[in-house]
């Protein structure tokens, strides 16, 4: 079944609590895009290891976001730029564009 | 329990910190974006009972935080690397290890697991206190024979330290962070940055300060939450 991102996690944390929701919304909001950036830089200019450091927090956001497959899929991705390999970065920046489509409209 | 963050992710600190506020036995002091800053910290003197430390940091992990540390408080990891949880439970100071994305109901049994541990912890310095009734103190080259339970209070200035009993006044050469360690935490408790009391010594306390014998002493800001929590309150 396709998987769609969606914030089930932030709700169960607020608990009712919009001051915390709209907190932790505009803390992802802020952070993401320059995870992104760092991301796009590191792989520009071939720096593996760094891109699978900025893979790797990314990867947290994908599972804040409910995204199970896609957060397994960071992780291999993740292990695959260890190795100097970009297996999956395709899958995965499609991930990172739906993820960044959905927070810009919350 | 005071508590510490240390997460290089902002929403990952954010998420925690929302968890301790809802937890009661939890007082988040302050929260860092690394583990060095953290250790300065640490290093000022600051005491807390639980670390919340990521482990995948740059730079300096939360592993090697955690070789680096003197007498680390309980460490609860937080963590996406399953991997690490072997490597986690050879370090006696780790409660628990948690996964991102941590869900409350397993947060809480992390803290409970602190609680646990943390008690073993009083339990252990109690049995010791038992056996240390006294404390000698180097005073003009003579090792001089404290009562524990007479001191007062102590208080810092300059390099030496005053142990005030109901007898007599005693300066030591040393720091208030030396001597700290050697008195039972049950009993005794760092009100300021200049003072250690007698719990069981307290007149009374009224707003920012507290009298022991005629002595008005200050309590910091910081220090005051822990204070009302050591005193049976009706």
């Amino acid at each position: 079944m396709k998987e769609e991102p969606n914030i089930e996690y932030i709700d169960q944390l607020a608990n009712g609590d919009e001051s915390v929701k709209n907190r932790l919304i505009k803390v992802m909001k802020e952070e993401l895009p320059i995870e992104i950036e760092n991301y796009n830089a590191n792989i520009e200019k071939l720096n593996w290891l760094e891109a699978a450091e900025n893979v790797h927090k990314l990867r947290h956001k994908v599972g804040f976001l409910g995204l199970e497959n896609a957060y397994q899929l960071s992780y291999e991705y993740e292990q695959n730029l260890r190795e100097q390999s970009v297996l999956l970065k395709k899958e995965f920046e499609v991930v990172l564009k739906k993820i960044i489509n959905f927070i810009s409209k919350l | 329990m005071k508590c510490i963050i240390i997460d290089d992710e902002k929403f990952a600190r954010e998420v925690l910190s929302v968890m301790i506020l809802k937890s009661p036995d939890l007082i988040l002091v302050d929260e860092f974006s690394n583990a060095i800053e953290a250790m300065k910290f640490l290093n000022n003197d600051n005491k807390v009972d639980v670390i919340f430390l990521d482990v995948h940091m740059p730079d300096f992990s939360g592993f090697d935080f955690i070789k680096t540390i003197k007498n680390p408080p309980q460490i609860v990891l937080v963590t996406s690397d399953k991997n690490f949880a072997i490597e986690a439970f050879n370090h006696d100071c780790i409660s628990d290890y948690l996964v991102k994305p941590i869900l409350q109901d397993r947060f809480e049994r992390a803290i409970d697991r602190v609680k646990v541990k943390l008690e073993e912890v009083i339990k252990s310095e109690n049995h010791n206190n038992l056996i240390n009734k006294e404390i000698y103190v180097n005073i003009d080259k003579r090792l001089i024979k404290i009562d524990i339970m007479s001191i007062n209070f102590i208080h810092a200035n300059g390099d030496y330290i005053i142990i005030k009993t109901d007898a007599k006044n005693y300066t030591v050469h040393t720091t208030l962070k030396k001597i700290e360690e050697k008195l039972p935490a049950s009993i005794f408790l760092k009100i300021h940055r200049s003072y250690i009391i007698n719990l069981n010594k307290i007149i009374d306390i009224q707003d920012s300060t507290v009298l022991i014998g005629k002595d008005l002493l200050p309590i910091s800001k910081n220090n005051r939450t822990v204070l009302m929590k050591s005193l049976n309150l009706l």
